[in-house]
């Protein structure tokens, strides 16, 4: 359930929702979809504050007390895993939002190119940078700067507790906004059927 | 012909003796999601999809592969079932390299069918990101083991109705795998006819065209009863 | 048994079985027999001895103590274990008398010498080893002079097949490979099967790990086995068969092949065999190395050549078995029970054992155990008396924590349930199952997440990969386990285990699959707290 709990009387005025979306390892479709919600965004912004995102905030740190957390995306680095841990911390609902974060679907891949004793961080740094490089090849390291990459891609329920889960790749405009309808008026969404459900 | 009667969650269903449960539970107007069983195939019973509950037994029966008998009542929709269900639909995503997005079957899946039927939103076990290969040595079609669940339609299909078992099974658990031939490339195996039954049958991405790219897959798993039921009854012998 | 009554002239049995091999009895034999060649040499005309005997034979059950040889003599029988090469001119010389010293006194021997008094020995029943470790596994002419094929001479020429199945179900025989089907009931129905062609399979691919009965009798008593399998062939109507035996037994694939040749050169097997019209052929079908082809419908398509993987039953072999023909399927054990059935009656047989479990069962005891090896003991028998009796308890003097039966598909029973009997309801209740009969005895210091994993891993191995849950499934519950042995799982990963657990029992196709998970849940059952305490820190 979502902390932003009904009121008892519907005409009473509810406090607004602070939403939040969270970019990890994808490719932005997810967000690029969120934006086709087209004249649903005009609706959404007058019902709730958003509060972070990639697209709709210019905040930098993820606030406290945030009701609902759309997240796109795995966690491939640990920069990843930090924000994955701390908007955890923070959040009432998060919603594994399409198929990156539920399955870690096509960074995930990258789980396929581990071989005995290199865990695929190792492997296709090494093929990115040294392999296919010229002479003057060397594999990134920027401590503080640049983020290490996990050993394995994992989907975001692997490292949080996940509240709901979103399909899609990306989930359709359609798909999201049947998702954050009921959420505006207290309610839990189904996400059950064709419609709502599959992925891809 | 003889015809017996059951109960299938609750409505009294007639079908011909020596009929299957699926067909009982079809004819009763219900479903049970399927993967590996496909009419005009044998059935093998190795998805566990179609399980059913029995009144009276405590062993579950797979729909495809269990004759109905009179008086039976069968409950096909119990929340063990669906519980089993989902995590067997699980079991398939986590044990390969499954990834909707891109795939050629994206769309027409059975898999992905099954996956909204039981209402898995994600897996609750790891993916596994096995090793695999894909054999693309066919002039015509390719075999990408990624996205095999191993039903063994495309054994079946060229065993039983082409006559030519170019694919068959090789070795055992997690490890298993569709082979060509003497475990050859498929390009390589005289036995292949080229007829693309096993294309058409395929539930998933594995078995596809060389033409078709990204959701554009058209699997045409209807051939085989088709095929069955005109040879059987003579359809085109004038 | 081991014990043999007093007999005039000595002789020396030598167990040539494949733990005695392995633990050096084919040297041992070697050196006895020049010694005693050598000895009726030395002896010389002034007091020619008679020649001495050394026999090799089967099983002798004390494996632990290997290689194991027994001197009969007019003072009974003497065990020894632990034999060399080295010793065996000493032991000669004793067996003729001929010792300077006492055997007491025998620095070579003394303290070799194994007490057949001892409940190991004292409390076991042997019917389908009877002739184990008595006859020459490789001449049938020492097997016929034991009785063996007795009752399938008389059975041909006095009973006609109905009859021997009311003696077998009236003995009230079950499966001994781990099922427990009515055997009389299996019988009934291959032979009431409507007209037409018949097979016999005997099943010996005894896959268990700890388990070598089945072994032990194809290596020790095979005629015993044949006859068996030939009245069971004539009880259902069949006149061809088939023992499937495991690739990892060479030598009872040996022995087999040899008995099967000795029996068809004395007319025991082949056509009109023993003047009647009855015919059976026995074949030898050799497995290629998996444990899922002990799961008769995958047993019966390694026969046909094909690919190892169950079905779904129904059809059940004994409706449509071998080339869609009705197929009667038996362990050895159960076949190796069926000539003392037909001796004795079933009636004599029922009246051993407890209610529901009738008989005779044979074990393999191994493990954190005192004593290891095979014992018979009428069903019915505590664990306790087994495992503490029989076994002597832990080596270390320790206490036994726990013992695990039925292999892969099995659990683990703790050592304060000993006192239930060994019959196939009573270790069902328990969450475990009889088996085949292996025992592994666990001592204090096994973890029982450890011991489950050690299964699991197994199954994955073995897993045919037919049906999803067995394939993958197993591979799901292998990784939950090594969370717990390695202390960093979850109380979600607990639950996940015993809910894959259940999912996994209730929907795979075979045996195989819906027992893989049998370690687990039983130890989960018994021994909970192990999984608690394997949690990792915060949860």
């Amino acid at each position: 359930m979502i902390a932003a709990t009904p009121a008892q009387d519907p005409a009473q005025a509810r406090p607004r929702l602070r939403l939040a979306t969270v970019w990890l390892a994808g490719c932005s479709g997810c967000h690029m979809s969120f934006l086709d919600l087209d004249e649903f965004l005009f609706e959404l912004a007058a019902a709730v504050d958003i509060v972070y995102s990639p697209v709709a905030s210019d905040t930098k740190i993820y606030p406290e007390q945030v009701d609902v957390c759309l997240v796109e995306g795995a966690v491939a680095n640990v920069d990843n895993l930090q924000l994955a841990l701390t908007l955890r911390q923070r959040t009432a609902l998060v919603i594994s939002f399409g198929d990156c974060a539920i399955s870690a679907n096509v960074p995930g891949l990258r789980n396929l190119c581990s071989a005995p004793g290199r865990d695929s961080a190792r492997t296709v740094l090494e093929r990115g940078y040294l392999e296919l490089a010229d002479a003057s090849g060397q594999l990134p390291f920027a401590p503080g700067i640049v983020p290490e990459l996990l050993p394995k891609v994992l989907p975001l329920h692997e490292v949080i507790p996940v509240d709901l889960y979103l399909p899609g790749c990306p989930p359709s405009a359609e798909r999201i906004r049947a998702a954050i309808a009921p959420l505006l008026v207290g309610q839990r969404p189904r996400i059950e059927g064709s419609s709502m459900l599959r992925f891809g | 012909m003889s015809v017996i009667t059951l109960q299938v969650d609750g409505r009294d269903v007639a079908v011909p003796a020596g009929s299957t449960l699926l067909q009982a539970i079809r004819a009763a107007g219900l479903s049970v999601p399927t993967l590996c069983d496909l009419e005009g195939l044998e059935p093998v019973g190795a998805c566990r999809l179609c399980l059913v509950e029995l009144e009276g037994s405590q062993r579950l029966l797979p729909a495809c592969a269990s004759e109905a008998s009179e008086g039976q009542v069968i409950r096909t929709d119990t929340a063990q079932l669906q519980g089993y269900r989902r995590m067997a639909v699980e079991l398939f995503f986590a044990e390969g390299n499954h990834v909707c997005a891109f795939c050629v079957a994206n769309g027409t899946c059975e898999l992905q069918d099954v996956a909204v039927a039981v209402g898995m939103d994600h897996s609750r076990f790891p993916y596994q990101y096995p090793q695999r290969a894909v054999d693309a040595s066919h002039p015509r079609f390719s075999l990408d083991h990624n996205r095999c669940i191993l039903c063994t339609r495309c054994v079946r299909v060229c065993d039983q109705i082409e006559g030519a078992h170019v694919w068959d099974v090789a070795e055992r658990g997690s490890d298993c795998r569709i082979v060509a031939g003497l475990d050859q490339h498929w390009g390589e195996v005289d036995a292949c006819t080229s007829c693309g039954k096993c294309v058409d049958v395929c539930p998933t991405g594995a078995l596809y065209a060389k033409e078709d790219t990204t959701a554009e897959k058209h699997p045409h798993p209807e051939r085989a009863g088709q095929l069955r039921r005109a040879r059987e009854q003579r359809q085109w012998t004038p | 048994m081991v014990a043999l009554p007093p007999c005039e002239r000595p002789r020396l049995r030598c167990c040539a079985a494949s733990g005695c091999r392995s633990a050096g009895a084919g040297p041992l034999l070697a050196a006895l027999r020049a010694a005693a060649a050598a000895g009726d040499i030395s002896a010389g005309a002034s007091a020619a001895p008679e020649p001495l005997e050394v026999r090799s034979v089967g099983c002798l059950r004390l494996c632990g103590e290997g290689p194991l040889l027994a001197w009969d003599g007019p003072e009974g029988t003497r065990l020894f274990g632990g034999l060399t090469p080295a010793a065996a001119a000493a032991l000669v010389a004793q067996v003729r008398g001929v010792a300077p010293i006492p055997l007491a006194a025998d620095p070579a021997l003394a303290g070799h010498q194994l007490d057949l008094e001892q409940p190991f020995f004292r409390l076991q029943r042997p019917l389908v080893l009877e002739g184990c470790g008595i006859v020459d596994p490789e001449c049938i002419e020492d097997a016929l002079a034991h009785g063996s094929y007795a009752q399938l001479r008389r059975v041909l020429h006095e009973l006609s097949p109905e009859q021997v199945r009311e003696q077998v179900r009236r003995s009230g025989l079950r499966g001994r490979g781990g099922g427990g089907y009515p055997t009389g009931l299996k019988w009934d129905t291959v032979a009431l099967q409507p007209p037409g062609r018949r097979y016999v399979v005997c099943n010996a691919d005894e896959g268990d790990p700890g388990a070598f009965m089945d072994r032990s009798v194809l290596e020790g008593d095979p005629h015993r086995l044949l006859e068996g399998m030939a009245i069971a062939a004539y009880a259902v109507g069949a006149d061809h068969g088939y023992l499937y035996v495991r690739a990892e037994y060479p030598l009872a694939i040996e022995r087999l092949r040899l008995a099967l040749q000795q029996a068809r050169q004395q007319g025991l097997l082949g056509s009109s065999i023993a003047g009647t019209a009855f015919a059976l052929e026995l074949e030898v079908r050799v497995g290629a190395g998996a444990y899922v082809c002990g799961e008769e419908t995958a047993l019966l398509h390694s026969i046909q050549g094909q690919r190892g993987i169950p079905r779904t039953r129904p059809p059940y072999p004994a409706q449509a078995g071998l080339w869609g023909a009705p197929t009667l399927i038996n362990n050895v054990e159960t076949l190796a029970a069926v000539p003392v059935i037909l001796r004795q009656g079933g009636d004599w047989y029922a009246a051993i054992g407890s209610e529901g479990s009738r008989g005779t069962k044979v074990f393999s005891l191994s493990g954190a155990i005192r004593h290891t090896g095979l014992v018979e003991v009428p069903m019915g028998t505590s664990l306790r008396t087994v495992v503490e009796t029989m076994g002597g308890g832990d080596p270390d003097g320790g206490a036994v924590k726990a013992v695990q039966t039925g292999g892969p598909s099995g659990g683990c029973i703790p050592a304060a349930l000993f006192d239930t009997p060994v019959d196939f309801e009573s270790l069902l209740a328990l969450g475990s199952m009889m088996g085949s009969g292996g025992m592994v005895v666990m001592g204090q210091g096994t973890a029982m997440p450890e011991v489950a994993r050690h299964f699991m891993a197994f199954s994955v191995n073995e897993s045919c990969g037919k049906c999803v849950p067995c394939r993958a499934g197993t591979v799901q519950l292998l990784a939950l386990l090594d969370r717990f042995v390695a202390q960093r799982a979850t109380a979600a990963d607990l639950e996940a285990l015993e809910a894959l657990c259940t999912m996994v029992k209730a929907t795979s196709l075979c045996g195989l699959g819906q027992a893989a998970p049998n370690p687990v849940l039983s130890t989960l059952r018994h021994f909970r707290q192990e999984y608690i305490a394997a949690l990792g820190p915060g949860s």
